[in-house]
Order: structure tokens, then C-alpha cells, then sequence
């Protein structure tokens, strides 16, 4: 029975049947709604992620993008709409299997919600150890070969609550790829984070694209770091993607609330 | 035309406003007959996902023994201390009143009586729910507030099934375990203060406990310990999983926990009481 059977996976991900490795597109949302009570959030988002690139959601604060971060991953269900990730429509499924399914994404917390009980090492073990029955010592060579790749191979037997937030950050995104997740989603990486440890963070990002192959979507409101990593970039704005394309293509967008935001971040190409 | 908008008259806005608060009143005092039935069909739903999720593999023995220390080992002092007073004060008490009519020697067989059935399952919840029911409540809500329980979740691990399920086995099995050491402990407290204190005859006080006290009343009060430690850890992770409004919103869950456990303890006593002896219901 489906019920009483545990769900091993895998340590490294496996390969991509070839029709879907080749579609540039590898998250598709088409009319997303989302409400809470009498307060419509999301009012017919569309989306395309694009497959190994670094996708940016930006947008005022309150215009819905943590809401799409959390439909997303489906922390919450949307109220209607479709969220299309390699063949499966991630808005219809439910309980076992979208436990299962889950595994394609990986996730970085705002404040990286490390398990505050548990050392470094523990909390980037915590997904091997609860999804494969890889030995002891092969658990112990990944994690330490992960938090090495990462520069915080020293750093693992501390605790989360002795390291800084640009620490932090490494343990969450090694923690988030250590299953080999397709898709690695950012919520605000570099809110309230210094300008140095800001652009540690964006190094972060860009290298785990390069080293993992992930596909990146980072929500954010900081136009200094869109600058610096986009490949592509979606403005949410009242509920809706206002404008999308490249970083180039929107700063030069004729939207007006898009243009705004722009200009009012002060942030040009040059 | 004067360009003037019309203004309501005084007599009616004072309708209006007193409408307005008679709706406003209406409203809250409605929601307060409700929230009852929401609190309790919240618990129902928790914890039929735990039965659920329960039985599902993988079974984390480490997290299972982990939270049986902490709710078994960790109160092994709190619960003996208060049984030695709580024992002693009832020797007091009854011997004091016993000596009015003669009967002092039936303190032993009431103190039995009285702690098998009464007060070590009620009295251990209790100690349970300040000590390890509010510091459940207290992490469980920090880990929602600091979005742990979402990381749980986008790593595909159900926090259901990883942080309350073995909490609540813990209160199942530790309580009941606790409360027979309060029998004991409290026995024991009433025994020193009777002999020692009072001057009771230690082999009548024991022979007149034997004599009344059997193994149905142990089991009844070892029943109600089980529905007392489920419920208990029950609400108090309820009230965490759910906690929202950052510090301060976890402050006030865990007074919440305390507060809904101690009433529920006293109703629960009542009626599985009612149950077990067949009569006091309706």
C-alpha cells in the first residue's frame, strides 16, 4: 500500500527525459489567483522561468510576490490557475504526491530558517538522512564536500545561531541543494543583509547556477542585486506581471509603475 | 440650489452608531459561543492527520525517545516534589477531620483511594502542561514564526508527522507513567505526615490502604492519565504548529496552551470519570 511505503529517492538527480532538457521553459504559470478572504493577492499571474538562467520576480513591497514564492512551492494551494513544471501541473496536486514532488525545489528562507536545534552539519544532513539510505560516511563525504564547495566547511559543527547572516545564507542554500533540487527559489536573499555580505550573497547565487545547474528564481525588491545577476527579470505589480524580459528590456520599459520603480531605485545599466 | 450636502440629523446618527455597536457586539459574542467548537474541531483535524501520518513510515525512534525524555524524565522532579506535598497536605487534612468522628484510621484507604483515582492523573497533567505543554508550545511556534515548519515542508518531510506525532505518543505513554510515580511519591508524603507527624499507626495506615485500594482503581485513574497526556500534548502542539504574530503571538499561544490544557484536564476528569463509573452523564 502506497500508504505504509517510505519514499527513498535518489542521492542525485536524475536525468531529464530529452524533450524536456531541451525546452528553455522549465516553470510555466498561467492565470494564477490567490486570495485571502475578501483580499484578492494574486489576480492572474503568468509566468515563464527559464531553464539554468536566474529569474528575478521583483515589485513593490505588498505586490504579491512572497504569496507567488509560496504558491510556488506550494506551501499554500492557489485559489485557480496552473503552475506547469516538467509535465505536471504543480496547482492540482496533492498529499502523497506532492510530497514527493516537492524534491524539485529547493528553497532559501528570508531568514534562512535553519533548524535552530541542530549544528550546521546536522541541518544540510537533514534531507539525506530523511530521503535516502545512503551510508553513514557517504552522507558525512557529501555534506562536508557540499559546505566546502560553499567556503563554510569550518563552520560545520557551530550552531546556526554562531554564524552571520551571509553564513547563514550558505548553510540554507546548501541545505536546499543538497537533494540536487532542479529549481532553487530565493526569498528576498539580501533584505536587511550589509552591501558586502549582499554581493557575497549574489556571488552565492550566480555560483550555485554555474556549480549545480539549478534553475533560479529569486524574489526581490533590491534593484542593485537585479542588476547584478538577472538573466531575466518579471515585475509584479498589483497582483499581476506588469512587465518581463531582460534586465536591459525593463529598464528601458515604457510601464509606467515598472519605470517608476526603476527610477526610483536610482539604479542605471552603466 | 445651495451646493450644501445634506447632513443626517443628530437623532439618527445616534440610531446609526448605536446599530452599528449593537452589531459590533453581536458579532463578538458570537464569535466567542463559536470559537469553542473552532478550537475543538482544530484539535480533531490535528489529530486525525497524526493518526494519518502516524502509521506512515519512516518511524523516527530517535525523535520518539527524545520526546519521551523530555516529557517523561524531564518531570520525574517537578511531579515527585509536588506528590510529597500534595500527599502530605491531604494527611493533614484528613486526619484532622477524620479525628472528629473516630475514623482517623480510614486516612490511609482514603489518601489511596483519593490519588489513584483523583489526583495523580489530574495533578501529573497538570505538572505536565506547565512544564512540558508550554515549552512545546513556546518551540513549536518559534519554529513557525522563523518559517522552520515551511522548511520542513519544501524538504518533503511533513511536520505533522516529524514534530508532533512523537510528542504525541510521548504524552501518551509518559503520562500514565508519571502519574503512577505520583501515587507512590504522594503515598508515600501522606504516610511520613500521618506517622511521623500525626501519629498514626503505620501498619493500620498501610493495611486500610491495601483494603480499599485495588487494581481498578489504579487503572481508572492509568485511563485518564492516557486521555489526559494525548489531549494535553495535543493542544499544546496545536497551539504552536499555528502560532502566528511573531514573539509576542508565540507568548500568547503558550499562555493559550496552559490555559485551554488546565480547562480541559478538569472537564476530561469529569467526563471520563462519568464514563468509567456509568452514571453522572445524561
Amino acid at each position: 500500500m502506497k500508504l505504509f511505503r517510505r519514499n527513498l529517492i535518489r542521492a542525485t538527480r536524475p536525468p531529464l527525459p530529452e524533450e524536456l532538457k531541451t525546452n528553455p521553459i522549465h516553470v510555466q504559470i498561467r492565470d494564477l489567483h490567490k486570495s485571502y478572504g475578501d483580499h484578492h493577492v494574486l489576480r492572474g499571474v503568468s509566468l515563464d522561468i527559464y531553464r539554468g538562467k536566474t529569474n528575478l520576480v521583483i515589485g513593490p513591497s505588498g505586490s504579491g510576490k512572497s504569496v507567488l514564492m509560496r504558491q510556488l512551492i506550494r506551501l499554500e494551494k492557489p485559489d485557480s490557475g496552473q503552475m506547469w513544471v516538467n509535465g505536471i501541473d504543480f496547482a492540482r496536486i496533492n498529499g502523497l504526491d506532492l510530497a514527493a514532488k516537492r524534491r524539485t525545489f529547493g528553497m532559501v528562507f528570508q531568514m534562512s530558517a535553519l533548524f535552530d536545534s541542530m549544528t550546521v552539519f546536522d541541518n544540510v544532513a537533514f534531507p539525506l538522512r530523511e530521503h535516502t539510505d545512503l551510508p553513514r560516511k557517504e552522507v558525512r563525504a557529501r555534506v562536508m564536500d557540499r559546505l566546502a564547495g560553499l567556503g563554510i566547511a569550518a563552520a560545520s559543527h557551530k550552531m546556526p545561531a554562531e554564524l552571520s547572516g551571509g553564513m547563514q545564507k550558505r548553510v540554507a542554500v546548501a541545505r536546499a541543494m543538497i537533494l540536487e533540487s532542479e529549481i532553487l527559489i530565493y526569498d528576498e536573499p539580501t533584505t536587511g543583509l550589509d552591501p558586502i555580505t549582499t554581493e557575497m550573497v549574489d556571488d552565492l547565487i550566480t555560483e550555485a547556477e554555474e556549480m549545480f545547474g539549478v534553475t533560479s528564481i529569486v524574489i526581490s525588491h533590491d534593484m542593485a542585486s537585479v542588476v547584478r545577476i538577472a538573466d531575466h527579470l518579471s515585475f509584479l505589480h498589483e497582483g499581476q506581471i506588469a512587465a518581463a524580459g531582460t534586465t536591459q528590456e525593463l529598464i528601458h520599459t515604457d510601464h509606467p509603475a515598472t519605470a517608476d520603480f526603476i527610477r526610483a531605485s536610482r539604479i542605471t545599466l552603466d | 440650489m445651495t451646493g450644501a450636502a445634506p447632513t443626517a440629523s443628530p437623532a439618527r446618527e445616534k440610531i446609526h452608531k448605536a446599530r452599528s455597536a449593537a452589531r459590533d457586539v453581536g458579532e463578538w459574542l458570537f464569535k466567542l459561543l463559536l470559537s469553542p467548537f473552532v478550537e475543538i474541531g482544530a484539535l480533531c483535524k490535528l489529530f486525525a492527520e497524526s493518526i494519518f501520518w502516524g502509521i506512515r513510515p519512516p518511524y523516527r525512534v530517535r525523535l520518539f525517545v527524545e520526546a519521551m525524555e523530555f516529557v517523561g524524565i524531564g518531570s520525574i522532579f517537578l511531579v515527585s516534589l509536588t506528590a510529597l506535598f500534595v500527599g502530605g497536605v491531604l494527611a493533614l487534612q484528613l486526619v484532622d477531620g477524620f479525628r472528629d468522628f473516630g475514623a482517623e484510621n480510614q486516612t490511609g484507604a482514603v489518601i489511596g483511594l483519593a490519588l489513584a483515582r483523583e489526583v495523580g492523573p489530574v495533578f501529573a497533567a497538570l505538572m505536565v502542561t506547565s512544564r512540558a505543554g508550554s515549552a512545546m508550545t513556546t518551540e513549536l511556534g518559534s519554529m513557525r514564526v522563523t518559517n522552520q515548519i515551511d522548511a520542513l515542508v519544501t524538504l518533503a518531510v511533513h511536520p505533522v508527522q516529524y514534530l508532533v506525532v512523537p510528542r504525541l505518543v510521548a504524552g501518551f505513554a509518559m503520562v500514565p507513567v508519571l502519574t503512577m510515580l505520583f501515587d507512590v511519591v504522594g503515598v508515600f508524603g501522606a504516610f511520613c505526615v500521618a506517622v511521623f507527624f500525626l501519629g498514626l499507626d503505620p501498619g493500620v495506615f498501610m493495611d486500610r490502604l491495601q483494603w480499599l485500594v485495588d487494581w481498578d482503581d489504579v487503572s481508572q485513574g492509568l485511563i485518564k492519565a492516557m486521555v489526559f497526556g494525548v489531549v494535553v500534548t495535543l493542544i499544546a502542539c496545536r497551539q504552536g504548529f499555528y502560532a502566528k504574530g511573531g514573539a509576542a503571538g508565540v507568548g500568547r499561544a503558550t499562555n493559550r496552551s496552559v490555559v485551554h490544557s488546565a480547562i480541559a484536564i478538569l472537564m476530561l476528569d469529569y467526563l471520563v470519570t462519568s464514563m468509567i463509573l456509568g452514571e453522572g452523564l445524561l
